[in-house]
């Protein structure tokens, strides 16, 4: 939770000057009720009728006073909240962003997406709240024992001795309900879950007419989140009957101690009396700090959940690598023995070896599970390999900045992701383009459907680009792909969406148009592959074939298996 | 979600969450009832140590320590009692609370299950997930922390009018002027205020919507080292939905301390008419402090009340939110005298069957085949020439504008959609995997499949081995975002989750894209052993795929432009052989 402090200490004058003003803006409130009874017992007692109205005027401007100051005391404190939150969903965003898979995994999606909205506006909360009300219940608390001070010390003190066992209880609750209250988000995590899978599945659950089990499911993670609700709301709930019954037990042991000392002359039955009256404000001011700390084991409990994704390592470790000569005597990209596996489950790449030349295009063919995409994530640095190395230029990926090397890519994924903006903006990506360039990568992507929809380029996509289909979701991907002339060009899989015409002429635009580009084309088609400069085929992770088509249809068995079953040898 | 603002909407919207408590009445009723006991327990506390103070008083040496020791312990035994009963306050509040949150979080997760396909092809989910959480969170602690005190207060207020009636009628007449000047105000505030709440409401839906997407493209915004422009845009709405919170939340809080102004000034009038009174002889000094008191205790609640005002403003934006999803128009309901198809043989017929998405080009013209039993249908055409829409229609995902579309002779739009559905079972090119486990998975959708059926499905689609290298088996648990799984083996488990559903009617839409030939070839022989006696439609760009359907249409700009087995289109040498043999060429 330090990491809150760097948020907070940068409005440390603004803060310290909210409290000022709220602290005057309560003693004027104050002294309200002061001058109220000096009015009553002294002045109009005394028939004095310019006092009556010198003072009921001084209470006018007081109210006035008070009216001023909260209100400006609360915009400033809602201004610094609202800064304060800004910052850290800014912040958090970006870290978000620049997790590893491997974090995004653990923390899951789900998670992320409620740490990024309802967490923060529970952290906003509990700033506000806190800045608002956290100073008038320890003036008055304060304020209140000082005068119980004032008046008879002994008696006092029996009052305050209690306070510790207060203190120890409420820290005790509330640290309880910090733990309860990461269990109410963790529920809600559930909850964000059944609504995302619901939302995204919609056309499956349909189709397998799942709808009544997916609404028990989502009414089991509903019981489950309003469940972890009504236990930490009645573990919370505790700390207000408690605190007040020992209060109370408190004045008992007061008018108890009172009778002793009054007994033996020490002290008087009216001091016990104007006690009374002040322990009612002291109790009043712990009922409100106890209501602060509910709010605060809520924002606690979120706040951590926020600090720990914040403070989440960056995974992407640099290694110092001494500056090479850009040689062209180092292939483009080279894998070294590479080795990986996933969470430490059976090898998924193991000892992979190759190279690629500037310019050339590198075919990896291979059967589902055989890891071909783990390879392209292995040369993105989504995860890094357990041994051996990955070069570019010679250098090792692992000693290249982040932005640097990823500037040398362009990928798309299989089912790529489109966003619900325009196709433009899509292809676009936030990156300056003339349109132009964008009509270039277009052509090359086969994408000419586009010129087809309303609005061209300024197109809306629903959501993911549904509204489109699988092969125009795909090629819009390509075109943002190849829009800025990327150095290394990584396309998995991604004929599996297109039809075999448009699959050869997009490669054919490839090889004319994009030719200082090293592709690197993942794909289960032999046909995709076939004119590569060289062909990978992986099995079980591993590196069964190398060679051109030819080569590998004498040397690799299967290979030719693949090949023969397209072109119709075995179907036919 | 737009949010329109409707004309009557807070004595509606009140109506509407008034649903919701009312089945919990009887326990709202309870928590009433407690809340005037445990006051007047609070109330027999200064009575008693009025009375231990009397005793006390009797100086020193003469206190009677029995009858302050009998005083102390009813004190004490008043105070428990107290504190028991305000606990169990409380434990009745967070109740009603929780299940009414559960019933309207139930509500929505409904609405959205009988919402048509369009809805989710363009609602955000994030913007959803704001309103399930947030928008809900704020109706809630409306309900479970402010209605009870506002209920209370009021006997409290009322209470204290009568005392101050009954004192001095001439000083009320102040609040008699204070008090409507102060709820002038305060329906002007109100009218200002509650678009700020709305607008806060909105924008912070947008954020969650623009902040789910995001997440879900993280890769892609990854590959393309995009976080900067993402997190700029995310800047923008993040900014935006500062300025909202900021101003509902600034705007809001000024009634607070206006209420507080009103009151105290009111206290401070009442002083000073009441001394004038008394120096004119009108009424006694006790009289004055004593309607001080009750002045004192009749301001508090309308001060408290000015404070939950904007907690009411920013729940009923809230709540305006949630039900405007409630109230979203649904999928049209069958009409009433849609039938149910039991025992379905699987005979789809379209005729003439035209259909554009929002009535603009033209998706599919005049489409017409039929597709018996048992029967292999194939579609095949460039990508975007309507083939997926075919599917949309079959499942009524989307109505036709013209034509008829008919299963075993009855026209589906007079059958029921959910019984309609319940014949099909569907693969889809992009899969959708769930959080659970890799059996969980494949039984999806087929009710009561056991284990042995599970690895049955899982070995004809060859994942058996795979799955059984993993250290748990098909207990493993995998998630749509999951990496431990690759794209093409979800295909494949989504594939026997297909095969396992008993319907009659199977629709596999590019359900092998992302799998090996090889593979794919060995799943086509299970799948024809499986399929037997099921009417099936395969959308492939493989075309060995479709070479053994039974009927292979060639569709082309939303016409259907061949049809025929693969033979018979072969020899026709038109756009399918075109096709066919564009997979030879190098």
């Amino acid at each position: 939770m330090k990491i809150f402090l760097s948020y907070i200490l940068p409005y440390k004058f603004k803060i310290t000057l909210q409290m000022i003003i709220k602290f005057a803006g309560t003693i004027f409130d104050l002294l309200i009720p002061w001058i109220l009874s000096y009015i009553i017992d002294s002045v109009v007692a005394g028939g004095n009728k310019k006092g009556v109205y010198f003072w009921g005027f001084l209470m006018l401007i007081c109210s006035a006073g008070a009216l001023t100051f909260n209100i400006i005391a609360n915009r400033m404190a809602a201004r610094t909240s609202c800064d304060i939150t800004e910052k850290i969903r800014h912040d958090l965003f970006a870290k978000i962003m620049s997790l590893s898979c491997r974090e995004t995994d653990e923390f899951t999606q789900p998670s992320l997406i409620s740490r990024l909205t309802s967490d923060t506006y529970f952290f906003y909360q509990m700033l506000l709240r806190m800045q608002r009300l956290g100073i008038r219940a320890p003036i008055l608390l304060i304020g209140g024992c000082i005068v119980t001070l004032m008046l008879d010390a002994k008696l006092a003190l029996v009052l305050i001795s209690l306070l510790p066992v207060l203190a120890v209880i409420v820290l005790f609750i509330s640290r309880k309900g910090i733990a309860l209250y990461t269990k109410v988000q963790q529920a809600a995590d559930i909850l964000v879950r059944a609504i995302r899978e619901f939302m995204s599945g919609i056309r499956v659950i349909l189709a397998l007419s799942t709808k009544k089990y997916e609404t028990e499911r989502f009414k089991k993670a509903n019981e489950l989140a309003a469940k972890a609700e009504q236990k930490a709301g009645y573990v919370m709930a505790v700390s207000n009957p408690t605190m007040s019954f020992l209060m109370n037990i408190g004045l008992i042991l007061v008018i108890g101690a009172g009778a002793y000392l009054v007994n033996k002359g020490d002290t008087q039955a009216g001091k016990i009396i104007a006690f009374m009256t002040y322990f009612t404000i002291i109790l009043n001011a712990m009922m409100s700090i106890t209501r602060i700390f509910v709010m605060l084991s809520k924002g606690t409990a979120s706040g951590g959940r926020i600090a720990q994704v914040l403070q989440s390592e960056d995974e992407i470790k640099y290694i110092i690598e001494q500056e090479k000569e850009q040689d062209d005597a180092f292939s483009h990209i080279e894998f070294r023995n590479v080795s990986f596996s996933y969470k430490g489950v059976t090898n998924a790449l193991s000892g992979i070896s190759f190279k690629i030349e500037k310019g050339e295009t590198l075919g990896i063919i291979g059967a589902t599970g055989s890891g071909k995409s783990t390879l392209l994530m292995l040369l993105l640095r989504f995860y890094d390999a357990n041994s051996g190395e990955i070069l570019i230029d010679g250098i090792n990926i692992k000693s290249i900045e982040k932005e640097k090397l990823y500037k040398k890519f362009a990928t798309v994924f299989q089912n790529d992701i489109l966003f619900s903006d325009s196709i433009g903006d899509n292809i676009k990506f936030g990156r300056s383009a003339k349109p132009g360039d964008m009509m270039k990568a277009a052509k090359a992507a086969q994408a000419s459907f586009i010129y087809e929809k309303d609005g061209q380029f300024g197109h809306k996509l629903d959501i993911g680009g549904r509204n489109l289909s699988g092969g125009q979701r795909q090629r819009i991907a390509i075109a943002r792909a190849l829009i800025k002339e990327p150095e290394i060009l990584l396309l998995d899989d991604v004929s599996s969406a297109l039809d075999y015409r448009t699959d050869s002429r997009l490669r054919r635009a490839l090889e004319k148009n994009y030719v200082k580009t090293t592709k690197i084309i993942v794909s289960q088609r032999a046909s995709a592959v076939m004119n590569c400069d060289n062909i990978l085929v992986l099995d079980n992770g591993e590196i069964k074939g190398e060679g051109t088509h030819d080569e590998l249809l004498s040397s690799c068995f299967l290979y030719r298996e693949i090949y023969e079953i397209q072109m119709g040898g075995a179907a036919i | 979600m737009t949010n329109k603002a409707p004309a009557n909407e807070k004595k509606h919207l009140i109506l509407r969450l008034w649903k919701y408590i009312k089945p919990y009445k009887l326990l709202a009723f309870a928590a009433f009832a407690l809340t005037v006991l445990s006051n007047i327990l609070s109330l027999a506390g200064p009575l008693l140590s009025g009375y231990a103070i009397d005793v006390i008083e009797q100086g020193i040496g003469k206190v009677d320590f029995n009858s302050v020791i009998k005083y102390i312990l009813l004190m004490a035994a008043v105070f428990a009692l107290s504190s028991v009963l305000s606990y169990i306050l409380s434990i009745i509040m967070i109740k009603i609370g929780k299940s009414i949150v559960y019933s309207i979080r139930n509500d929505v997760f409904d609405k959205l299950s009988n919402m048509p396909v369009s809805f989710f092809d363009r609602q955000k989910a994030g913007e959803v997930i704001s309103i399930i959480s947030y928008d809900i969170d704020t109706v809630h602690s409306l309900i479970s922390t402010d209605i009870i005190q506002i209920s209370t207060s009021i006997v409290t207020v009322l209470g204290a009018l009568v005392m101050m009636l009954a004192i001095c009628p001439r000083l009320v007449l102040i609040f008699a002027v204070t008090v409507p000047m102060f709820a002038l105000y305060t329906r002007m505030r109100i009218r200002k205020v509650r678009p700020l709440y709305r607008e806060r409401s909105q924008q912070l839906g947008r954020l969650s919507g623009f902040g789910e997407e995001t997440i879900t493209g993280q890769k892609t915004v990854k590959a393309y080292n995009r976080e900067g422009y993402m997190l700029s845009r995310f800047d923008g709405i993040n900014e935006d939905a500062t300025k909202a919170a900021f101003n509902a939340e600034y705007l809001g809080s000024i009634t607070g301390p206006v209420a507080n102004f009103f009151n105290n000034s009111s206290i401070a009038l009442v002083c000073t008419f009441g001394g004038l009174l008394y120096m004119a002889g009108a009424i006694t000094l006790g009289n004055i402090s004593s309607f001080v008191l009750y002045s004192r205790k009749f301001a508090g609640p309308i001060n408290e009340f000015a404070n939950i005002l904007s907690d009411l403003q920013s729940a009923l934006a809230a709540a305006n939110r949630i039900f405007s999803l409630i109230d979203a128009s649904p999928e049209k309901p069958d009409t009433p005298d849609a039938k149910t198809l039991d025992n379905v043989e699987g005979n789809i017929e379209f005729k003439d069957v035209s259909f554009s998405y929002d009535y603009s080009v033209e998706i599919l013209d005049s489409v017409n085949f039929s597709a018996s039993q048992g029967t292999i249908t194939a579609i095949v055409g460039p990508t975007g020439a309507g083939k997926t829409t075919i599917i949309n229609l079959l499942m009524r995902f989307y109505d036709q504008q013209d034509g008829v579309i008919s299963l075993d002779g009855v026209d589906i739009q007079k059958l029921k959609r959910d019984n309609l559905r319940s014949h099909y079972s569907m693969v889809l090119q992009d899969t959708w995997i769930f959080h659970g486990t890799i059996y969980e998975n494949i039984a999806y959708g087929s009710k009561g499949a056991t284990r042995k059926e599970v690895e049955e499905a899982a070995k004809a689609v060859e994942m058996h081995k795979y799955i059984m290298s993993l250290p748990n088996g098909y207990d493993t648990v995998i998630s749509d975002n999951g990496s431990n799984i690759s794209k093409g083996q979800k295909q494949l488990l989504t594939i026997a989750r297909a095969m396992l559903s008993p319907s009659s009617i199977l629709i596999l839409d590019e359900a092998t894209s992302n799998v090996d030939i090889v593979t794919e070839l060995k799943i086509t022989k299970a799948m024809n052993r499986i399929t037997k006696g099921k009417t099936c439609f395969v959308i492939a760009h493989r075309l060995s795929t479709v070479e053994n359907a039974d009927n292979i249409l060639v569709i082309d700009k939303g016409k259907i432009v061949e049809q025929g087995t693969h033979k018979n289109l072969l020899k026709q040498k038109g756009l399918y052989e075109k096709i066919y043999s564009s997979q030879f060429i190098k």
